[in-house]
């Protein structure tokens, strides 16, 4: 952290491409841009190959004797199994127009950060291993065998991609990164090359039920805090129900809104509208610590893993006998809600339909998978006239909206929230149409790259992002960056600090709450943050009347 | 100096050459005029099919479609249709939109540093521009072609023709005399175009940077082609009649080598027939690919419709079960419902009252 250039220094960034071609300029493996390597117990405990005690600075990086043969089968067997990758190792034409569309090329102006090249990593060895004319011609025509420097390159730069999907959107193909560096991660793993950030929280959720190792009954006893802390501002007692058999409808979300501020806000959030449902409308819901992990890191591993940390989410609905599922404010776990979860584990054929219990929507969309987003749930809410709302308490928030990528561009869910915010809040901003909706910059940190060794990466990543902040917060005063992604929430804190001091970072389920009456309320003076609310002591008597 | 474009023009010129001293030196007609195309032909098509049927038998395990619009969700919520489909039709529309008018290029920008500290994202139309002039000028150029393989010339190509000529370009001296015949727009538009994506490569420096001998290579061929078809046409002005003869051979299976053809046509034929066989082991396969493209070709509504995958295969997982008999006792103690009692330690006191039995 130390090592970290000054904003002033990294806005300094040259994006013209050094002399050398790219396939002589070797990588570079450099502190503060790559990731700490796998904890070989936590390779164990998911059975992953190869697992060690290594360093991506080392020289040797401990490899099977026959690592070029299992890279190449393991290449060959995913050619066969996914279309996408097939179809993109051979259909780019380098047009160039993702260049500058990726947030890691535009902040760091490393050309291999460029969509199209990062690509090229893998097509180069494709063209080698795959197509015998692209072995005659050799380097001219872009192919080159594997060897120990050209898979250090593919370590680095698959661990230089947030799979945010922001150039499939440009690419006249639709050629997708985010698939590329999931199938070369993927062959990672195969050796035994991943990143502790990633496999570490694989690990733990594999056993706890979680990315961050919460144990049930500290699982509880942090909601219980939580309940607490919503009875000092409110007055009102909450129990939240966990592992409830039999309840109406099983909540997942990611672990770390449990776990860390802001995220914590939001997990408030939930818990106070679930109360308000229940208190109002009999609504049931539990909470699940096998199931308490809505995030996947295992998608940054690999299908497989993918697949085993998802098979929870159905298998605890199915054991608690609920109707159908609620997700949480999250980004890739609502891509792999959204594109896998059905396919993998479905159908979940032992649930219903999802209904609104309160407002008798029929979330048609999600007839199959079952799985409800809870912006779509509360829009619905709202849109209704079911909640009682008093957005003034958020009138000390100036609040624009940052669309996370997975959500976006793997699932397209825009409105919903923006819906949300516009009733909870009555200060909302949008940022410049080319940073949001489709176009919207990753935070910088995703698909596991929130690191804390990475530092300088993440916040050039997080540049294009945080400058379309800026413009708002510079034009319209925003002090607060609305987020439905808990991986946003953990990491654009440090990305505002960085480049936008003075801007907080919310889940919408927090700024919900502060606007929502519960049934018995104290009169509130402060927020969920417990920060004073605006001019509180000139409006007591009026919200004593209200409360 | 870049190696890379410099081989490609090379090869072109190698190319160029072969063909010209073929038929001007060794009377090679048959070869130029007969063998080769047939060559090339069946090359094209059964490369292309090979590869498509390459492609399609990789399966699709996942619907990762691309979402680039709103979802359908709540009734009250306007969803896109078009760049989020949730319907077939709607797909069809998107790939309409994206194969004929490249839409995902037309959202183009250019990202730019402004006074040090302001990224700004500004339209950049000019890739989308060459590239849909490039497209379209070579789709109107191949379908005229059509007169050389018709007789009598469908009434559709005679109305392109007219239509691409429709803009009079007139230079008459007594040297050169353009613009009669008629000049047709797309063969020009085609040579600007194929000229501007080449000097994009040249002096956009990250494009450069990308670009490889094979991205050249195609563009200079279909230079080649370009040119000497204009050259053909306004310049050395060859036999037509005896060139449809020619060409009325190949497709009628009657191939035959008419007098007085000028060498100029057989290196067209030929550059024509090396881009043919090329097509299919190179990027210009873009063509077939777009069709099957994952992102872009399938709908959206993947949670409303569940997506088959073939070769789905069970995992090992972490059962419940196995989760509870790590941290029952914790859970007891915590007052969390457990699904069984602890076997022989601590019996009664710590249950609570609603877990139940299972097996």
């Amino acid at each position: 952290m130390s090592d970290l250039p000054t904003p002033e220094e990294m806005l300094k960034v040259d994006h013209r491409p050094p002399s050398a071609g790219w396939m002589d300029s070797p990588v570079e493996i450099r502190k503060g841009i790559a990731c700490y390597a796998g904890n070989p117990k936590s390779l164990e405990a998911v059975g992953f190959p190869n697992p060690r005690t290594w360093s991506c600075f080392d020289e040797d990086w401990q490899l099977p004797e026959n690592w070029q043969e299992i890279l190449h089968e393991g290449f060959k067997e995913r050619l066969e199994r996914f279309r996408s990758f097939r179809v993109f190792m051979d259909i780019c034409v380098r047009c160039g127009a993702c260049a500058d569309k990726c947030h890691y090329f535009i902040g760091t102006g490393d050309p291999k950060n460029m969509p199209v090249l990062r690509a090229e990593l893998l097509r180069s060895v494709y063209r080698n291993d795959f197509s015998k004319i692209g072995k005659i011609l050799g380097k001219l025509n872009g192919a080159r065998p594997m060897t120990i420097d050209v898979l250090k390159e593919w370590w680095s730069y698959l661990f230089q991609c947030s799979e945010c999907r922001r150039c499939s959107v440009f690419c006249p193909y639709g050629i997708d990164t985010a698939e590329i560096t999931i199938m070369g991660r993927e062959l990672l793993n195969l050796l035994g090359l991943n990143i502790d950030w990633i496999i570490t929280p694989v690990a733990n959720c594999f056993r706890t039920g979680n990315h961050l190792g919460i144990q049930p009954h500290a699982y509880k006893d942090m909601l219980d805090f939580f309940a607490d802390e919503i009875e000092d501002i409110t007055g009102v007692r909450l129990e939240p129900q966990i592992n409830k058999k039999g309840a109406d409808i099983l909540f997942v979300t990611p672990s770390g809104d449990v776990f860390a501020d802001p995220g914590t806000y939001t997990c408030m959030g939930y818990m106070m509208l679930f109360h308000f449902l229940k208190e109002n409308y009999g609504f049931d819901i539990t909470w699940s610590t096998y199931a308490s992990e809505g995030g996947n890191f295992g998608f940054f591993t690999s299908h497989e893993m993918m697949k085993r940390l998802n098979a929870k989410m159905y298998a605890e609905a199915k054991r608690l006998g609920v109707k159908w599922i609620l997700g949480g404010e999250c980004g890739h776990m609502w891509r792999v809600i959204h594109q896998y979860m059905d396919t993998m584990n479905g159908p979940a054929d032992f649930l219903e339909e999802p209904v609104s219990p309160i407002t008798g929507t029929k979330f048609e969309n999600a007839k199959s998978t079952k799985m409800v987003h809870i912006t779509e749930f509360t829009s619905d809410l709202i849109k209704h006239g079911k909640l009682d709302l008093d957005p003034s308490r958020n009138d000390h928030l100036k609040v624009t909206f940052h669309d996370s990528c997975n959500t976006s561009r793997g699932m397209g869910i825009f409105e919903e929230p923006r819906y949300v915010i516009q009733n909870v809040c009555n200060h909302f901003y949008e940022m410049p149409r080319n940073t949001i909706r489709e176009s919207t910059f990753c935070c910088g940190s995703g698909s596991g790259l929130n690191a804390g060794e990475n530092m300088e990466l993440r916040m050039a990543g997080g540049l294009p992002r945080a400058n379309a902040v800026k413009y708002v917060h510079e034009k319209h005063g925003v002090n607060m960056l609305a987020c439905i992604c808990a991986i946003d929430r953990a990491v654009l804190p440090d990305l505002m600090d960085y480049w936008v001091p003075g801007v907080d970072v919310t889940g919408i389920h927090e700024m919900v709450a502060n606007a929502l009456n519960l049934p018995g309320q104290n009169e509130r003076d402060t927020d969920l943050r417990g920060e004073p609310l605006p001019g509180i002591e000139g409006q007591t008597e009026e919200e004593a009347d209200e409360g | 100096m870049n190696a890379k474009y410099i081989v490609s023009l090379l090869a072109v010129v190698v190319l160029f050459l072969l063909a010209y001293v073929g038929v001007e030196a060794a009377g090679l007609q048959v070869v130029f005029g007969i063998i080769i195309p047939y060559l090339a032909f069946v090359t094209f098509i059964t490369g292309f099919i090979y590869r498509i049927m390459d492609w399609s038998r990789s399966a699709v395990p996942f619907r990762i479609t691309t979402t680039a619009g709103q979802q359908k969700s709540l009734p009250w919520i306007t969803d896109d249709k078009v760049d989020c489909p949730s319907t077939s039709g709607g797909v069809v529309l998107r790939m309409i939109l994206e194969i004929a008018f490249f839409r995902s290029l037309f959202r183009n920008t250019r990202m730019k540093i402004k006074e040090g500290t302001k990224l700004s994202y500004q339209l950049e139309i000019f890739l989308w521009l060459g590239a849909l002039a490039f497209h379209w000028a070579f789709f109107t150029v191949l379908f005229r072609h059509l007169r050389f393989f018709t007789n009598p010339v469908p009434v559709v190509v005679q109305l392109v023709e007219n239509v691409d000529s429709f803009f009079r370009v007139e230079f008459l001296t007594d040297i050169i005399q353009i613009g009669v015949p008629g000049v047709y727009l797309s063969g020009l538009v085609l040579l600007l175009a194929v000229t501007y994506l080449f000097l994009r490569r040249i002096f956009v420096s990250n494009v450069k940077y990308i670009s490889l001998a094979s991205d050249y290579f195609p563009l200079f061929l279909i230079f080649g082609i370009a040119f000497t078809g204009v050259l053909m046409r306004y310049y050395a002005k060859i036999d037509v009649t005896a060139a449809k003869e020619l060409t009325m051979g190949l497709v009628s299976f009657r191939p035959t080598i008419p007098e007085g053809v000028s060498p100029i046509f057989y290196v067209h034929v030929f550059f024509v027939s090396i881009l043919l066989a090329y097509f299919p082991f190179s990027k210009l396969m873009h063509l077939g690919g777009i069709f099957l493209s994952p992102t872009r070709n399938m709908t959206t509504d993947t949670r409303a419709r569940r997506h088959v995958n073939p070769w789905n295969y069970p995992v090992k997982v972490h059962t419940y079960d196995e989760y509870e008999d790590e941290f029952r006792e914790k859970m007891i103690e915590a007052g969390l419902p457990v699904d069984r009692q602890p076997v022989d330690t601590q019996p009664a006191e710590a249950t609570p009252e609603e877990s139940e039995e299972k097996e």
